[in-house]
């Protein structure tokens, strides 16, 4: 933090969608050089589009952008980047058709005397920027080759070796591992050094706490303040964040689970009996009764999502047998699980989950509709009484159910793909993820639904890839390894350690 | 008053009904008034509008099936040839060179024409569902191969017949309407009736936006696909017995030629989203007028033959404009700006 000069100011940022929603409203921002400053706030408080805003890709209905002293009014991405800010977005946008050395080079690559592409020159310079950040690829392979980690690493390299003197990182740790992460830091304090200026967007508060010189809020659209990192204790930064305070909302959720009833222990709801499907699963034994948490864990490829798939009727039975109350059943599609009172919150909410351009009122009745059939139409009066009704339990914010649901935030449009299901009335509800990519203050809203909807003697299934979430909300864990059942741990003896010595392999199986 | 109005012109189909009636508007004033004469001659009307309405039936017919497809994401072009096949088999039929059994019934003629249109139908969709062809392509295949089937149908010579009771599906009028008129009412009405009073409207919208969100919802993909491709091709077989009922026969070269194109076209002026998802009836069924109007408008205005296409495309052109939000919002910004010149002069 030697150099403290400014390098950006934002000042007096507005911008609406529509008349409705009110996406920044006078927000103000500041970033140094040679310095790292977070961006939070819940989801829909306006993060992402004043990230939108100041790399020219919406354009601001009010306010002033000065970079180096001189006012800017990027209109495109690419006038933000010749004016020096770069951007690395959350859904990785590079192009997958195309070698790791072309994507970072991009319209920029290398010529020769005859003024050809250098090709030779291209993959050299891309192979030593990558291993810059410890990356030895084959930058001749395409793009798609590498997992979305690799590609999120190739795309804040191609970022960071654009000379620009603005970087934003928007979520880029949400699909690495912790050791890719680490390197990441490594890089992003190395290029802060060097005088850059980096605006961080994150879910992961660790991750702020450890790398980050300054921290602005944001909340609803609106400018809550501006703190340094290590002035600001966490609970604090939280309660900001989510306008409310935070230590309440948390012993709210450990208060519902320690009310919480026992399960019912007579027949289970479902019962796995050696269930398999080829290449995803092989026998699993498992039963979910009513009224109980079931949790289910273990890394990805597990074989977990791959469960709840089975028991939606979206993969067959190979072997084994599926019993809903006792009776063996064959589903073909997931209207025959709906229609026994299944659901299923799947973990890619935007490819798997939301209608994009239906309203919010049409993305709630979906899957109600689907089980009465096409013949029995919910008239949208009715459709209107069960979205409100939704709008107002889960809290989801939107001036009203008209709105398209792709409009809404991350956490917003869970809540709505969970009210889509809890609307059906089911006697399961299987969560896959239903927390990831969401703000604090939504997860344990979104936990202590769960937990209470069990209470009320629904059975839920619930799939995480974060086990304090699991532990958390879970009675009981079921550990999968390499798609077979690797072992349990129920009420006292949850814990972290438990769980993870069961996925690593220890002899508890 | 002025609530009700904005509330009108919310609806989809608003824009599409006000172009219809300013092209009817500029033809009467090119025209002298002539152009919205109506004459009653036999207890039947006769005039450019009811022309348009008449010869319209066709595209109206097939931009309401089109609409369904395109709503899903999926598209048609088959159905200029499922058109021609209608006509081969229901003009053979009558003329008693196919089926002779059947003494040439054209009651019989209608139902299996029909019957051909949904079997084309099932096939495009059992090509697009089942084995996922993209819908371009998969109805690419009718789109060439129809014409051919219905060549062998008619051995490849144009079939000329000689039936009232046939020539009444274009040329009858009922209370002095034109007959094609009552056919519109009747199966867009049917279309919109099953549309609006069952669960079918939010289930197609949610097919076009997302089909595999749609799955994980409960909905059957593919079953509504291929009802959708089917109902598309018993509405191409029913405009092609209207076509060869005009023109007294089965030409299998020309009948409905390119005619996918102005079906695909009406959807689109109709503000039906291409890619999918919201769509519109009613608002392509005025599309499908306005692309009438247009070749009703060019004729009437003497147009030589050799500058029609032009000019419609320029009027397709300008309606598209005209629909396109960013153009409208660009045109309010160099007028303000234009203004602001002014003032400051």
């Amino acid at each position: 933090m030697s150099n403290q000069e400014k390098l950006l100011t934002m000042t007096g940022i507005s911008k609406s969608f529509g008349k409705a929603v009110k996406a920044l409203d006078n927000v103000q921002f500041e970033l140094n050089a040679g310095e790292i400053h977070a961006l939070l706030g819940e989801n829909g408080a306006g993060k992402s589009t004043l990230i939108k805003v100041l790399t020219g890709v919406e354009e601001r209905d009010k306010g002033e952008i000065t970079l180096d002293g001189k006012t800017i009014h990027p209109r495109s991405t690419d006038e933000a980047q010749k004016v020096g800010i770069s951007t690395v977005y959350q859904e990785v946008n590079l192009c997958p058709n195309l070698s790791v050395a072309e994507n970072i080079y991009i319209g920029r690559a290398p010529k020769t005397k005859f003024g050809g592409m250098d090709w030779k020159k291209m993959n050299a310079d891309a192979s030593k920027l990558l291993s810059g950040f410890g990356l030895n690829l084959n930058v001749q392979a395409n793009l798609d080759n590498y997992s979305v980690a690799i590609q999120q690493m190739i795309a804040i390299a191609r970022a960071s070796d654009i000379k620009a003197k603005v970087l934003i990182l928007d979520e880029p740790t949400s699909s690495l591992s912790q050791a890719e992460v680490n390197k990441l830091f490594e890089v992003m304090k190395k290029l802060k050094a060097e005088g850059m200026g980096i605006i961080f967007v994150t879910h992961f508060l660790d991750q702020v706490y450890e790398v980050t010189d300054r921290i602005t809020v944001l909340r609803n659209g609106a400018y809550v303040g501006t703190y340094n990192t290590s002035d600001l204790p966490r609970m604090e930064l939280v309660s900001k964040m989510i306008g409310k305070d935070y230590a309440a909302l948390n012993k709210s959720v450990l208060d519902s689970k320690a009310e919480k009833k026992g399960s019912d222990k007579g027949e289970p709801f479902v019962k796995l009996d050696n269930v398999s499907h080829q290449g995803t699963i092989n026998n699993i034994d498992m039963d979910i009764h009513k009224g109980e948490v079931l949790g289910l864990s273990g890394l990805l490829g597990s074989g977990r999502s791959e469960t709840a798939r089975v028991i939606f009727g979206l993969d067959s039975v190979s072997e084994g047998e599926l019993k809903i109350k006792g009776e063996k059943v064959n589903f073909k599609h997931p209207i025959d699980a709906i229609r026994k009172d299944i659901a299923f919150c799947p973990e890619d909410r935007k490819t798997d989950g939301i209608i994009g351009d239906l309203s919010i009122r049409d993305n709630i009745v979906l899957a109600l509709q689907t089980k009465k059939g096409l013949f029995k139409k919910i008239s949208k009066k009715e459709a209107q009484i069960l979205a409100d009704k939704y709008i107002e339990q889960l809290e989801i914010k939107t001036p009203n159910a008209d709105q398209l649901i792709k409009n809404l935030s991350g956490g917003n449009q869970q809540k709505v793909i969970l009210a889509r299901w809890l609307a059906t009335n089911p006697e399961l509800l299987m969560l896959d993820e239903p927390t990831r990519g969401i703000d604090v203050g939504t997860k344990a809203e979104i936990q202590k639904i769960v937990i209470d909807l069990a209470s009320e003697g629904m059975a839920v299934l619930f799939i995480s890839s974060e086990l304090d979430e699991e532990i958390r909300c879970c009675q009981k864990i079921i550990v999968l390894r390499d798609m077979q059942q690797a072992g349990e741990v129920s009420d006292e003896e949850i814990s972290q350690s438990a769980v993870m010595e069961i996925m690593a392999g220890g002899d508890n199986a | 008053m002025k609530n009700k109005l904005s509330k009108w012109s919310q609806n989809q189909a608003f824009w599409p009904i006000v172009i219809f009636l300013l092209i009817i508007l500029i033809n009467s004033i090119m025209t002298g008034g002539d152009f919205l004469k109506i004459t009653m001659v036999d207890g039947h009307f006769y005039g450019r509008i009811i022309d348009i309405f008449r010869n319209g039936g066709k595209l109206m017919i097939l931009a309401a099936g089109m609409t369904m497809v395109l709503a899903t994401g999926g598209t048609d072009i088959s159905v200029g040839s499922v058109m021609a096949i209608s006509g081969a088999i229901a003009c053979s039929i009558i003329e008693g060179n196919l089926l002779p059994s059947l003494n040439g019934s054209v009651p019989a003629a209608i139902v299996l024409a029909i019957c051909a249109g949904i079997i084309c139908g099932l096939w495009n969709g059992f090509l697009v569902s089942k084995i996922q062809i993209q819908p371009i392509v998969a109805t690419m295949i009718l789109l060439v191969a129809g014409r051919g089937i219905a060549q062998l149908i008619t051995n490849g010579k144009i079939i000329t017949i000689n039936s009232d009771a046939y020539y009444f599906i274009n040329g009858g009028y009922i209370l002095g309407l034109p007959f094609p008129l009552y056919i519109v009412i009747f199966l867009v009405g049917t279309l919109l009736l099953f549309v609006h009073r069952t669960a079918f409207g939010l289930f197609l919208e949610s097919i076009g936006c997302n089909p595999k969100a749609s799955k994980f919802a409960g909905i059957k993909v593919s079953g509504y696909l291929l009802a959708i491709y089917t109902i598309s091709g018993a509405f191409a077989a029913v405009a092609g017995l209207i076509e060869s009922a005009g023109i007294k026969g089965a030409d299998c070269n020309n009948a409905g030629l390119n005619i996918e194109m102005d079906a695909i076209l009406a959807v689109a002026i109709g503000g039906t989203n291409l890619m999918g998802g919201r769509f519109n009836i009613l608002s392509s069924v005025v599309g499908a007028l306005i692309v009438q109007s247009i070749t009703t408008t060019v004729y009437a205005l003497g147009v030589p033959a050799a500058y029609i296409r032009v000019l419609k495309a320029l009027l397709i052109i300008v309606i598209c404009l005209s629909q396109s939000d960013r153009f409208k919002q660009a045109l309010a910004k160099a007028f303000a700006s234009r203004k602001r010149r002014e003032a400051a002069v």
